[in-house]
């Protein structure tokens, strides 16, 4: 609680003191009526004297539909007619709400700061020999910063001694910790777990990963969605309006009762139907909820490694029907890496191995994926009379043994008889002692979490999966069928996809949307053309964050359906809020003009409300 | 020219009419408010004084929702 909120509380309790003793005199003595007033004045005075006093400020710079106003006239009004018990329940009732507005909101805000309270406020560096810690923003581009074990990695670098293990949660929301050695790059944001590394900066502060986050979060806000808009124009007419109503009950039904209808006018029982309006006038409930529960989401999805740049996107997320996404990087890995070995007469592994020993000099993605499946380092002392053919492949001789690894080519030049692969990837044939030992197939392989990606995103509602991508339709069908695909396209170049996405966009339902996923390196156009952009993988890379509406921080695919969850519940909770309160008011509204419901109800109507509104907002941040 | 300034208010209808101060002020371009983040976004017309306009936008604010603050 601030200081501020303190002091209201205080108020709060006083008041009550003072109503509770001004209910016991009524009831032991018989009071006349001026007398009662100046009792009821007292906790009144407590409770109201900084609305009344706002209320006046307000009137002079012409504010009349200022909520401060209303409950001054309301509640003086009520005072007015004799019900002093009522006007300095309601003035108390109003004060108590808004202080646990104040609470809620200010909860939330630090919570949701906190989650994203991930820029470091310093960064230590080496000087003359001794660790000083220094102000980020001072630390040029190519220093040497030091990071001991415990701390956030203040900027973005390359480690230049030292090895540890990180924790990426706070960026990624992957908890699994992270090994790195020399070399390696790292992104501020993480948490230094076990070593002491030296790391040499490429950035300053302000263009790293943590402070390019908490900048883009911030500023997710200014994005306003069509609800909020909505609410905020909703807000602008209907105080006025019900102040209108209130004036019509107020003096229109009494002269009508009066003149036309020939009844007894009863000013006084109107009177105190329309300040039951003008308690129910008050807005706030609507406005707050509506911003808070957007801001929750976000909050809720950066601490997931979703990174949702408006609640606008938020909103558009959430109606999205079509899911179109790339294939290389989003639903496949992008890297290749052995998915089988076929045909072989000596072992898988013995295979394996000679070929990975053929191939330790390269440095050729496929050579890479071959080594990489083998799982240890190659030693190359065991290799002698390597020859490499450009575009065929090695010959060399290892543990006495002639080896030829490469592809067709490479074997129709030694004249040895190979197998097809029926399997769509690059293939390597493997010879020994000219004589055919089987073939490695190597693939572009589909990532682990893509197919149950796949069939969340169908139980959130996305009625077609659509694959683009540039590698061969051949090539990009089993993956669809894997993942369950309704559509694919193959061979497109990058303004094919473009072209594609525009029909999408044509035939799609209107007041649905269209969302892309791609890994933001070369789909830019794309992720600006969908109705959302998400880019994944894109820890670090500007341009990504750049083009994208929603970033997922890390690859995995299943984070799309995370997002979409996100977004739908979120926009369940915004539109539960905004029915909620629209509805209970409009009810409170009838009931009031009705003479059925009186200035306790109303108070509820605006303050119970809020309340529960505020409640059902920060939902919004626990996110399965 | 977009700078963003921290302020401070209580309600979120208050902050709602700030915003609308806030672009009724001569020399504001578009103004923002984020009531959750407790900032305003100002993008001022092209040749204004971004400090004199500020003091504007927050006599504007002070007139609709006495009780805030723009820290500039």
């Amino acid at each position: 609680m601030s200081g501020k909120q303190k002091k209201v509380l205080w108020r709060i309790i006083a008041s009550v003191a003072a109503l509770v003793l001004c209910e016991v005199v009524t009831r032991l003595f018989s009071l006349p009526k001026y007398a009662e007033l100046i009792i009821y004045l007292v906790p009144y005075l407590i409770i109201g004297y900084d609305i009344l006093i706002k209320a006046g400020k307000g009137i002079l710079n012409r504010q009349v539909f200022d909520e401060n106003f209303l409950m001054a006239i309301a509640t003086v009004g009520a005072m007015a007619l004799g019900e002093f018990r009522e006007g300095a329940a309601v003035m108390l009732f109003y004060q108590i709400g808004e202080l646990f507005q104040g609470i809620a909101v200010g909860k939330s805000r630090r919570n949701i700061s906190e989650l994203m309270d991930i820029n470091p406020d310093f960064a230590n560096i080496e000087r003359d020999g001794e660790i000083v810690s220094v102000d980020p923003d001072e630390v040029e581009i190519g220093s040497e910063i030091v990071i001991r074990p415990g701390e956030r990695v203040p900027i973005d670098g390359i480690v230049t001694s030292g090895s540890t293990t990180i924790d990426t949660a706070a960026l990624t929301g992957e908890s699994m910790p992270v090994e790195l050695s020399e070399g390696a790059e790292i992104k501020s944001g993480s948490i230094n777990l076990t070593g002491l590394i030296r790391v040499r900066t490429t950035k300053e502060f302000c263009d790293s990963t943590a402070s390019k986050i908490l900048e883009l979060v911030e500023s997710s806000g200014m994005h306003k969605s069509r609800s909020e808009d909505f609410i905020s124009k909703f807000a602008r007419y209907y105080t006025p309006a019900v102040c209108i109503g209130a004036l019509v009950l107020a003096l229109l039904v009494p002269l009508v009762r009066m003149l036309i209808l020939s009844m007894p006018p009863e000013w006084g029982d109107w009177v105190q139907r329309a300040l039951t309006f003008l308690v129910i006038s008050c807005p706030c409930a609507l406005v707050i909820s509506i911003p808070l529960s957007f801001f929750a989401g976000i909050g809720g999805a950066s601490s997931r490694g979703v990174l949702i740049k408006g609640s606008n996107y938020l909103e558009t997320l959430s109606k999205a029907i079509y899911v179109v996404m790339d294939k290389t990087g989003t639903v496949t890995q992008g890297v290749f890496e052995v998915v089988g070995v076929h045909h072989n007469r000596i072992e898988e592994k013995q295979l394996l191995e000679y070929a990975a020993l053929a191939e330790c000099g390269s440095t050729h993605p496929i050579a890479k994926s071959i080594i990489k499946a083998y799982g240890q380092e190659p030693d190359p002392a065991r290799v002698t009379e390597l020859t490499e053919y450009s575009g065929r492949g090695v010959t060399a001789e290892i543990d006495g043994k002639r080896l030829a690894v490469g592809n067709e080519r490479l074997m129709e030049m030694i004249g040895v008889g190979y197998k097809h692969c029926h399997h769509e990837g690059t293939v390597v044939h493997i010879a020994i002692d000219n004589e055919y030992a089987g073939h490695i197939l190597i693939a572009d392989i589909i990532k682990p979490t893509s197919k149950a990606a796949a069939l969340e995103l169908r139980a959130s509602g996305v009625e077609k999966l659509i694959m683009l991508t540039g590698d061969t339709k051949a090539a990009a069908e089993p993956i669809a069928r894997e993942i369950g695909a309704d559509e694919v396209y193959g061979g497109l170049m990058p303004e094919d996809k473009v072209k594609k996405t525009e029909e999408l966009l044509k035939v799609k339902k209107k007041g649905s949307s269209l969302v892309f996923v791609g890994d933001g390196l070369n789909d830019a156009p794309v992720l600006s053309l969908a109705d959302v952009g998400i880019a994944m993988g894109a820890l670090g890379s500007d341009a990504a964050i750049e083009a994208a509406d929603i970033v997922l921080m890390d690859d995995d695919p299943k984070k799309i359906a995370l997002a979409l969850r996100i977004s739908k519940k979120c926009m369940r909770i915004v539109y539960e809020n905004i029915f909620f309160a629209i509805g209970v008011k409009l009810v409170c509204l009838a009931l009031g003009a009705a003479g059925i419901a009186n200035m306790w109800l109303a108070i509820f109507a605006d303050v119970g409300v809020m309340v529960i509104a505020v409640l059902n907002a920060i939902r919004a941040l626990r996110i399965k | 020219m977009k700078k963003i300034y921290k302020i401070d208010v209580d309600c979120a209808n208050c902050a709602n009419k700030m915003e609308a101060a806030a672009n009724d002020t001569p020399g504001v371009k578009k103004a923002v408010v984020n009531f959750m983040a407790l900032k305003m976004r100002v993008e001022f017309e092209d040749g204004a004084d971004a400090a004199s306009v500020m003091e504007d936008v927050k006599k504007n604010c002070r007139k609709v929702e006495s009780d805030c603050e723009i820290f500039i």
